[in-house]
């Protein structure tokens, strides 16, 4: 679905989306280099169960959220990828370890 | 100048809620304000409708603090019903959460010392330790040593009510003008002229509510709302869970799931980007309160200047060289927009401050002549 433009050159990073291993280039945010591998389901909502994938781009629309390195809720479109991420879809609601007794 | 009869100058939240308040008791009102460049404590509000602990030193300000959340369930009524916007204000009461004994004593120590000033407006609070405050706050930290908990604070949602003022006004004719910088104002046969690269525009009154613009324009009208440095910062996080049903001093969870930090003061106009010492100190502060907070991801952080006056109480003050000159300066802009939109644009459509609330005039800052 999205093309890398031609002149964007440079040194590759490896990372995992699911367990697969895929390449970026360095300075890619995570959701670009998600988009360029072919991936657009990021997540599924908490509510119904259905997916999504970035919208915005920029930081507002938070339909890019994926788990990195174990923990949810993180944007892919403000996060630059790194060796050896390892991100994840985000189903459904971000957990915590946390536990709030009511 | 026959089609106005009130300049308010500043567009933020003080400003907003008087012109309204002048709009919906008929005078016609043009608001002048600045661009988007502007110093805004409107972007920074926290958001609180908050009475406990206020007015330590002059009870007249615990008095009209209570006086405003008293009258902010008929404000929020109000705006919801002419706008359709729900400026999300609840009153379930507030804590003050506190980290060690020491900090917990010395809230008590202010508390007693707050309610023993004769004339006040007593209202009711708890002293709670860990184990109370624990059963009304779940998710509290072990640490936490205990809380102080008054059933009259609250909370609104500050972008809300920001925007149902300024549709109010739209609604009821009033023109808002931004990028309208007042650099100079006129007084000239009862009429009040202001000026800027724009150009000019008069009217027979004119309401100063420009924060720390206040400073340099109230002396052209023969008025004076000096200002100390008061910078504050704000961290918000990603929408959660409710975990967080009341208002805490520093900490609340909004009505749509984020939580927003604050509680620094920095005596400083120096710059306006966050200081990561300071963030450091608030993140790790709420954490104690609520561990689950160091979870969430922070969305923004930023940082904003207060209106603050020396002793930090508002100014309300009508010019006695020029008559139709008032100029208003406050910090808690949410928590008495009640206060403003009903009181003060009362006060200033009758063209006079009352007698009741001259404490609140510039005057307690002028220096005394030597005996």
């Amino acid at each position: 679905m999205f093309r890398r433009l031609p002149d964007r050159q440079g040194d590759l990073v490896t990372f995992t989306f699911d367990g697969t291993p895929l390449t970026a280039l360095m300075g890619d945010t995570v959701a670009a280099a998600l988009l360029a591998a072919g991936v657009t389901r990021f997540r599924t909502t908490p509510v119904s169960g259905a997916e999504r994938g970035p919208y915005c781009m920029m930081g507002v629309c938070f339909e890019c959220l994926v788990s990195i390195n174990g923990r949810g809720n993180r944007q892919a479109c403000l996060t630059t990828v790194e060796e050896g991420m390892q991100v994840e879809t985000q189903h459904g609601a971000a957990t915590y370890s946390t536990e709030i007794s009511a | 100048m026959t089609d106005r009869d009130v300049l308010v100058v500043g567009g933020g939240l003080l400003g907003a809620s008087i012109a309204w308040g002048l709009a919906r008791l008929g005078l016609r009102v043009v608001v002048l304000d600045e661009g988007d460049t502007a110093f805004r404590a409107a972007r920074a509000n926290f958001g609180l409708v908050w009475v406990q602990g206020k007015g330590l030193g002059k009870l007249e300000y615990s008095n009209w603090t209570q006086a405003s959340a008293a009258l902010w369930p008929s404000l929020s009524d109000e705006l919801k019903r002419e706008t359709g916007i729900d400026p999300g204000f609840s009153q379930p009461g507030g804590f003050s959460i506190r980290l060690t004994e020491l900090e917990l004593q010395r809230g008590v120590d202010a508390m007693n010392t707050l309610q023993g000033q004769p004339n006040i407006a007593r209202y009711p609070y708890e002293i709670l330790n860990h184990r109370e405050t624990k059963a009304r706050l779940p998710a509290i930290g072990p640490t936490v040593a205990g809380s102080i908990y008054s059933p009259l604070d609250g909370h609104a949602n500050p972008l809300r009510l920001y925007r149902a003022f300024h549709a109010a006004l739209h609604k009821m004719g009033a023109a808002y003008l931004p990028d309208h910088r007042v650099e100079r104002i006129s007084h000239q046969d009862g009429a009040f002229t202001v000026e800027g690269p724009w150009g000019t525009m008069s009217a027979g009154r004119i309401v100063l509510a420009a924060g720390i613009g206040n400073t340099r324009l109230a002396p052209m009208v023969g008025l004076n709302v000096p200002l100390v440095p008061s910078r504050g910062q704000i961290i918000v996080t990603e929408k959660t869970m409710p975990f967080l049903h009341h208002p805490v001093g520093n900490i609340r969870q909004v009505d749509e799931g984020g939580v927003i930090i604050g509680e620094s003061k920095e005596a400083t106009m120096d710059h306006h980007r966050p200081r990561t010492p300071v963030t450091a100190v608030l993140a790790d502060r709420a954490m104690r309160m609520f561990p689950i907070i160091g979870e969430l991801n922070v969305v923004r952080i930023w940082a904003a200047f207060r209106i603050i006056t020396p002793d930090g109480f508002p100014i309300y003050e009508q010019s006695r060289t020029c008559r139709g000159a008032f100029a208003v300066a406050c910090h808690s802009g949410v928590t008495l927009a009640a206060n403003h939109a009903f009181t003060i644009a009362g006060h200033i459509a009758q063209g006079e401050i009352p007698a009741s609330l001259s404490t609140f005039s510039s005057e307690r800052f002028d220096v005394s002549a030597a005996a």
